[in-house]
């Protein structure tokens, strides 16, 4: 009696009995189209009136009341953002900067992972300890002297600025990652690894043979942030990079917003987002289901 | 006798615990080998460690240091004792800036909190369309944060900005959004919540799918209405994350900077300085970087408390 016709769906905080009701259903439909409509109001509009603003012309742009449809549709905004505002040097150092930090922390977090994890070294527990203790330091409050440190390396005395390795190297002090990377190789099975090492792998080779192949979607989740991290980055790159010519995008983008017209800023607007909303729809599965793991562990 | 019967009573009573190495391999191994294997666990830990002792344990404690010195790079800090501090003090933009971030979490908690949670209770009742919903809620955590200050700058414009046209659109009243002195941080909080709610929702959906339904069930045979069983089974069932949720965004908001810097340089009347903001003009600006440590240190000292509730309680759930 009490059982639906559809016994997927869970049950939520509205019961589905109440749902089968035609008050509850015509209910259900108000609220969804709703919904619908707030979303689309909320995230997609923006999203369009940047889009499309990028497509007026200026004076139609400047025109109250607004038109919500172009007039005529030109690309102009976008190519003259390509031409003044040197997009394509920016969103090259972007580039390359979130290249190497992905690059580096893969390489330098998982070999720190896998050592505090698998090869227990002297002190591990001190270093691990040290490493999880930057988690309560918010980064951003300490970017004065790190911007002091980069200036001037301790020892070999080398002024990082206006350097891509500025963002590499200290991208690598990543704890959160690292400790996401060291956590996944714990719950690796002890006999993989001594079968490998009976087998006469090394080290290294048991890293890159057997532990990273298994691992690849903690992998696949550190990428993405590490890469993002950097895409949407703003304080530190606006201050180790004084040189406009190696200028992320997102700091060319505020440092000239006041030079160039509207429809030109907004289309390097559009232009700067496209990567990354590209990345999001493309692993949008694998992002989401990510975030949403994140909060089963606490 | 005595340490005999000690090593002997406890051994079958404790499990050993998990991470320990089998009891047979660590002692057997000759001394060459195992220091063999320290070198190069060592030399696995190298880059990593390396990195985090340059650019967090040494910074970290370098703040401490500038914070009681006058510095200009190029030339040598000289101590100054407290000098840095009350300084600091007294000026007027410290108060400005200590309260505007503070009212910025405030607020960026009652929106940036209730606003998801709302929306979440909401979206995980939908039956359709869900994977929409999801990705149109986290759209905007992908435009980058200069992309989103930026757009709501020209949304906020006085001139032809979207917000001033839609309200002329529906016959209200306009406002001066980020231009105003008493509107600007709430328009400030409004583009935080706006870029950044899409994660939040993302977790709390999650979290609200883990609740069994039999409670829901148990709550309504009982006569539990529906804001009843949002009282009493959803919050209670999630309040670990709420709360989790609740300290990181306290974190996260206490270290604004983009949007105050990219929209409202600060103004109008000092009425968006923000503390993260105050330290980077006190280092790029006025060239006084022990002021800025001496404020990263009282930032430092505020959000770590935040901090170490978070990992306090991380800890004792798992």
């Amino acid at each position: 009696m009490n059982r639906t016709p559809t016994p997927a769906a869970p049950r939520t905080l509205i019961s589905p009995l109440t749902l089968a009701r035609p008050r509850g259903r015509l209910l259900y439909w108000t609220v969804f189209g709703a919904v619908v409509l707030l979303f689309a109001l909320a995230f997609l509009f923006p999203v369009y009136w940047m889009v499309t603003g990028a497509m007026k012309a200026p004076e139609e742009l400047a025109r109250t009341p607004p038109t919500v449809v172009p007039e005529s549709w030109s690309l102009t905004g976008y190519t003259d953002a390509w031409d003044l505002m040197d997009l394509p040097t920016h969103l090259r150092n972007t580039l390359v900067q979130a290249a190497g930090a992905w690059l580096l922390q893969l390489v330098f977090c998982t070999a720190a992972a896998y050592a505090l994890s698998q090869l227990r070294p002297a002190f591990g527990k001190v270093v691990l300890g040290g490493i999880l203790a930057t988690l309560m330091v918010p980064a951003q409050a300490l970017v004065v002297p790190k911007y002091l440190t980069v200036a001037d390396l301790p020892l070999l005395h080398l002024n990082l600025l206006n350097d891509p390795a500025a963002i590499w190297l200290p991208a690598v002090a990543n704890a959160f990652n690292l400790y996401l990377l060291k956590r996944f190789f714990d719950r690796i099975p002890r006999e993989v690894l001594e079968a490998a090492q009976i087998d006469g792998a090394g080290r290294l080779r048991t890293l890159v043979s057997i532990v990273l192949p298994m691992s690849r979607p903690v992998l696949g989740v550190v990428s993405i942030f590490a890469l993002v991290a950097v895409w949407q980055d703003f304080l530190w790159p606006l201050m180790v990079f004084s040189d406009t010519g190696k200028q992320p995008v997102s700091v060319a983008l505020v440092q000239l917003s006041q030079n160039v017209p509207l429809t030109v800023l907004i289309g390097a607007m559009v232009v700067t987002s496209i990567p990354m909303v590209l990345l999001f729809l493309v692993f949008q599965r694998h992002i989401i289901a990510g975030i949403s793991a994140g909060s089963t562990k606490g | 006798m005595r340490t005999a019967s000690r090593d002997a009573a406890p051994a079958p009573a404790a499990p050993p615990p998990v991470k320990l190495p089998p009891p047979d391999r660590a002692p057997a191994r000759p001394w060459r080998r195992r220091l063999a294997d320290q070198a190069a666990a060592h030399g696995f830990l190298l880059g990593g460690v390396l990195c985090f002792a340059l650019f967090s344990w040494y910074p970290a404690i370098r703040s401490l240091v500038i914070a009681f010195q006058k510095y200009t790079p190029g030339s040598d800090p000289e101590w100054v004792g407290t000098a840095n501090f009350t300084r600091v003090f007294g000026d007027p933009e410290f108060a400005a800036a200590w309260r505007n971030t503070a009212v910025f979490t405030a607020l960026a908690l009652l929106l940036g909190f209730a606003v998801p949670f709302l929306m979440a209770l909401v979206l995980n009742e939908l039956r359709h369309a869900r994977a929409f919903f999801r990705i149109v809620v986290y759209l905007p955590v992908m435009i980058p944060p200069v992309v989103s200050a930026l757009l709501w700058k020209w949304f906020y414009d006085p001139g032809a900005g979207l917000a001033n046209e839609s309200l002329r659109a529906l016959h209200l009243p306009t406002s001066n959004w980020s231009n105003g002195a008493d509107t600007a941080l709430i328009s400030l909080v409004i583009v935080a919540t706006w870029a950044n709610m899409g994660g939040t929702v993302l977790i709390y959906l999650a979290a609200l799918q883990s609740i069994p339904g039999e409670l829901y069930e148990a709550a309504e045979l009982d006569g539990a209405n529906l804001l009843q069983r949002v009282r009493h089974v959803t919050v209670p069932q999630t309040r670990f994350i709420l709360l989790m949720l609740m300290l990181l965004q306290i974190i996260a908001t206490m270290q604004v900077f983009t949007e105050p810097f990219v929209i409202t340089g600060g103004g109008p009347e000092n009425s968006t300085v923000t503390v993260l903001y105050l330290i980077y003009k006190y280092a790029f600006l006025y060239n006084d970087f022990g002021g800025a440590c001496a404020l990263s240190v009282l930032l430092l000292l505020a959000l770590g408390a935040f901090s170490a509730l978070y990992l306090r309680l991380t800890r004792t759930e798992d």
